[in-house]
C-alpha cells in the first residue's frame, strides 16, 4: 500500500527532456512557474497551457501518469477554486444566502485552478525525467554561489541525496514494522481519529530507533570509503549544456514573450493577482 | 611482508564507569596480517571480532597500544585518510551502506572523495563492477536488488578506491544461501586473482575454512590460531568456547570417535570428507 507513491519519482527514457542537463531544467522549471503566475488573460494562459502540454509531450512519459500526479492535488483545486468562486465582486450572476456568485469569481476560480494544475504537471515533467541524483546533483551545483554566504551547499545536497536513496528502504521497514505490529494484535483501522493516530505510535518509535542505528552505521561506511566533506571531492558525472538546452531556451523564451505580448495586447481578465 | 600491525591493543567503549560495559572489550591483543594474506576471525558474540575490525582503518582508535597499517598508525589524523583508502571495510547490512540510488554513483562515492579525475572514476567504476560481477546491473537502483547483489556493490564500492586490503565484518550474516555462496566467490577472487589482502570477520565455520589462516577469538584475547586445517583439528578446544567447526570436520570426528581410523588432520570440505572416509574404511 506504501508503494503506491508517484509524486516524485523517475521514468526512465530517452527523450528530449531526458538529455537536458538538470540545472536547465530546474532554471525553465523556475521560469515556467513564474510565467504560468504572470498570465493576465485567458490569451496567454492558453499559450502557456500549450507550452506545458508541449513540454508534457517532449517528457515521453505517458499521459496517464501526468494525471496521476495531478489525483493526489484534486482536493487542494477543487477547494481553493470554490472559495475563488465567492470572492468576487460585482454584479452577482447567482445568489444564496449572504454568497454569491459573480462573473469575476467564475474566471479567477478558473486561472486559479488552471495555474495550480499546469503548475504541478511542470514539476512532475521534471521530477519524472531527471534522476534524483541528478537533480540533487543540479541543485548542488545552482546553489554553488550561496557558498560565499557561508551556506553549506555540499552538505545540504549530500542530506537530499541520503533522503532520496533511503526512502524506499525506510517504507519497506514501516511495512515490516506495520506487519509485526499487526501480527502481535495492533488495531491501526478502527476507532476514531485520534485513537488512529495513537495507534501509529508502535510504528513510528521503532522505525525512528531503526533509523537512527542506521544512520550510525551509514556514517562508520561514509567514512570507511574516506568521506571528508565536499572540500577536494570530484564528481564522475560532469554536468553539460548540450544542443537540447539551448533549444529548450529558444523555444521557452518565444513563449515567454508570447505571454508578454497577449498580456499587453488583450485587456486583462484578472483584477486581484498579477 | 607485514601489512597490518596490531600491538598490544586494549580497547573498551565506556572509558569513564565502573559498570559491566566498562570492561576492556579487547586486551593487550597483538596480531600481524601479511599482504595478499587471508584471514579469517572467529569468534562467538562479545570476543571483540567487530571492535577489532573497525580497529584496521582506524574508525576506532586504542586506549593503549597501536594498529599500524603500512607504517602509519591509525592514531595519526594526517594518515586516517590514506590508510582509509588502503583498507576498505564492508558492513554486515548492506543496506545502510550504500549512499546514492544509483548503482554506479554508489560505486563512484569512494573514488570521488578521493578527488580522482572524473574520467579516471568512470574507469575504476566499470572495473569494480566487472569484479564483482554486477556490470549489468549499473544503471539500477539498489534496493531492488537482492542482499546478496546489494553486498556484491558495496564491495565493488571499496575495491573502486584501489584498496590494499579488504575487512568484511560478517558480510554474509543477512545473506540466503544463494547471496552467501555469491559474495564469498567474489572474496576468494579478489583475493586470489588482484592479491588483496582479505580479513574475513565470520561466524560460518564452512566459510572460514576457505582462509589462508584462522584467529580465533576468546573474550578480546586471540585463542588461538593457525591453518584451517590446525585450529579445526582441536575441537574438543572450540566446543569448549562453544564454537562449532565445518559440519565434515564434525562427521569425522564423530567417526574418528567410534573407532574409524582417520588421520589427526581433519577434512575441511565434503570432498576430503569422502576421501578420509574412503580411506578409513
Amino acid at each position: 500500500m506504501l508503494k503506491e507513491i508517484t509524486l516524485g519519482q523517475y521514468f526512465p527514457g530517452n527523450s528530449v527532456l531526458h538529455k537536458m542537463d538538470p540545472r536547465m531544467k530546474i532554471i525553465m522549471l523556475t521560469a515556467f512557474i513564474v510565467f504560468i503566475f504572470c498570465t493576465k488573460n485567458f490569451y496567454s494562459l492558453a499559450l502557456m497551457f500549450l507550452a506545458v502540454i508541449c513540454v508534457i509531450m517532449f517528457s515521453g512519459v505517458s499521459m496517464r501518469l501526468y494525471l496521476k500526479s495531478l489525483k493526489a492535488i484534486i482536493y487542494i483545486v477543487l477547494f481553493t477554486s470554490i472559495l475563488n468562486l465567492f470572492y468576487g465582486t460585482g454584479k452577482p450572476i447567482w445568489s444564496f444566502w449572504r454568497l454569491s456568485v459573480t462573473q469575476e469569481g467564475i474566471n479567477t476560480a478558473i486561472f486559479v485552478s488552471a495555474r495550480i494544475i499546469a503548475m504541478v504537471l511542470v514539476s512532475s515533467s521534471l521530477t519524472y525525467t531527471t534522476t534524483p541524483t541528478d537533480l540533487t546533483d543540479g541543485i548542488e551545483r545552482l546553489l554553488k554561489p550561496l557558498s560565499v554566504f557561508k551556506i553549506q551547499v555540499h552538505e545540504i545536497a549530500m542530506m537530499m541525496t541520503i533522503a532520496l536513496r533511503f526512502i524506499p528502504t525506510l517504507l519497506e521497514e514501516t511495512d515490516k514494522i506495520m506487519s509485526a505490529q499487526k501480527a502481535r494484535g495492533a488495531d491501526f483501522e478502527s476507532g476514531n481519529f485520534f485513537s488512529r493516530i495513537k495507534a501509529l505510535i508502535p510504528i513510528l518509535i521503532p522505525l525512528f530507533v531503526s533509523a537512527f542505528r542506521r544512520a550510525y552505521e551509514l556514517a562508520m561506511a561514509m567514512e570507511s570509503r574516506c568521506y571528508h566533506g565536499g572540500d577536494g571531492r570530484t564528481r564522475m558525472k560532469v554536468l553539460k549544456y548540450s544542443k537540447y538546452d539551448l533549444a529548450a531556451v529558444l523555444v521557452s523564451c518565444a513563449v515567454f514573450i508570447g505571454v508578454i505580448v497577449c498580456n499587453i495586447y488583450f485587456p486583462k481578465t484578472l483584477r486581484i493577482g498579477m | 611482508m607485514q601489512f597490518i600491525n596490531v600491538e598490544n591493543v586494549v580497547f573498551r567503549y565506556d572509558t569513564d564507569s565502573d559498570k559491566e560495559s566498562a570492561k576492556p572489550v579487547l586486551k593487550e591483543l597483538s596480531l600481524s596480517v601479511d599482504k595478499g594474506e587471508f584471514v579469517a576471525l572467529l569468534g562467538h558474540n562479545g570476543s571483540g571480532k567487530s571492535t577489532l575490525a573497525k580497529m584496521f582503518n582506524g574508525i576506532l582508535l586504542p586506549e593503549s597500544g597501536d594498529v599500524i597499517v603500512c607504517g602509519m598508525n591509525t592514531k595519526d589524523d594526517e594518515k586516517l585518510l590514506d590508510i582509509r583508502r588502503r583498507v576498505g571495510l564492508v558492513l554486515q547490512n548492506p543496506d545502510n551502506q550504500l549512499v546514492a540510488s544509483i548503482v554506479e554513483e554508489d560505486v563512484a562515492f569512494g573514488p570521488e572523495n578521493l578527488g580522482l579525475d572524473p574520467k579516471e572514476i568512470r574507469r575504476r567504476v566499470d572495473e569494480a563492477l566487472k569484479a564483482v560481477d554486477m556490470y549489468e546491473y549499473r544503471t539500477h537502483a539498489p534496493y531492488k536488488l537482492s542482499g546478496g547483489q546489494k553486498q556484491r556493490i558495496a564491495i565493488a564500492g571499496i575495491i573502486a578506491m584501489q584498496p590494499d586490503c579488504i575487512v568484511l565484518d560478517e558480510p554474509t550474516a543477512m545473506l540466503d544461501p544463494r547471496g552467501r555462496q555469491e559474495v564469498m566467490d567474489t572474496i576468494v577472487k579478489l583475493n586470489k586473482e588482484q592479491n588483496i589482502t582479505v580479513i574475513l570477520i565470520t561466524h560460518y565455520m564452512d566459510e572460514a575454512s576457505l582462509a589462508d589462516r584462522l584467529i580465533v577469538l576468546d573474550s578480546g584475547k586471540i585463542l588461538t590460531q593457525g591453518t584451517p586445517k590446525e585450529v579445526f583439528s582441536k575441537v574438543e578446544m572450540l566446543r569448549k568456547h562453544s564454537l562449532d567447526v565445518p559440519q565434515s570436520t564434525e562427521l569425522a570426528y564423530r567417526l574418528k570417535a567410534r573407532g574409524l581410523n582417520i588421520d589427526d588432520t581433519l577434512p575441511l570440505n565434503v570432498s576430503e570428507c569422502v576421501e578420509a572416509i574412503i580411506k578409513g574404511l
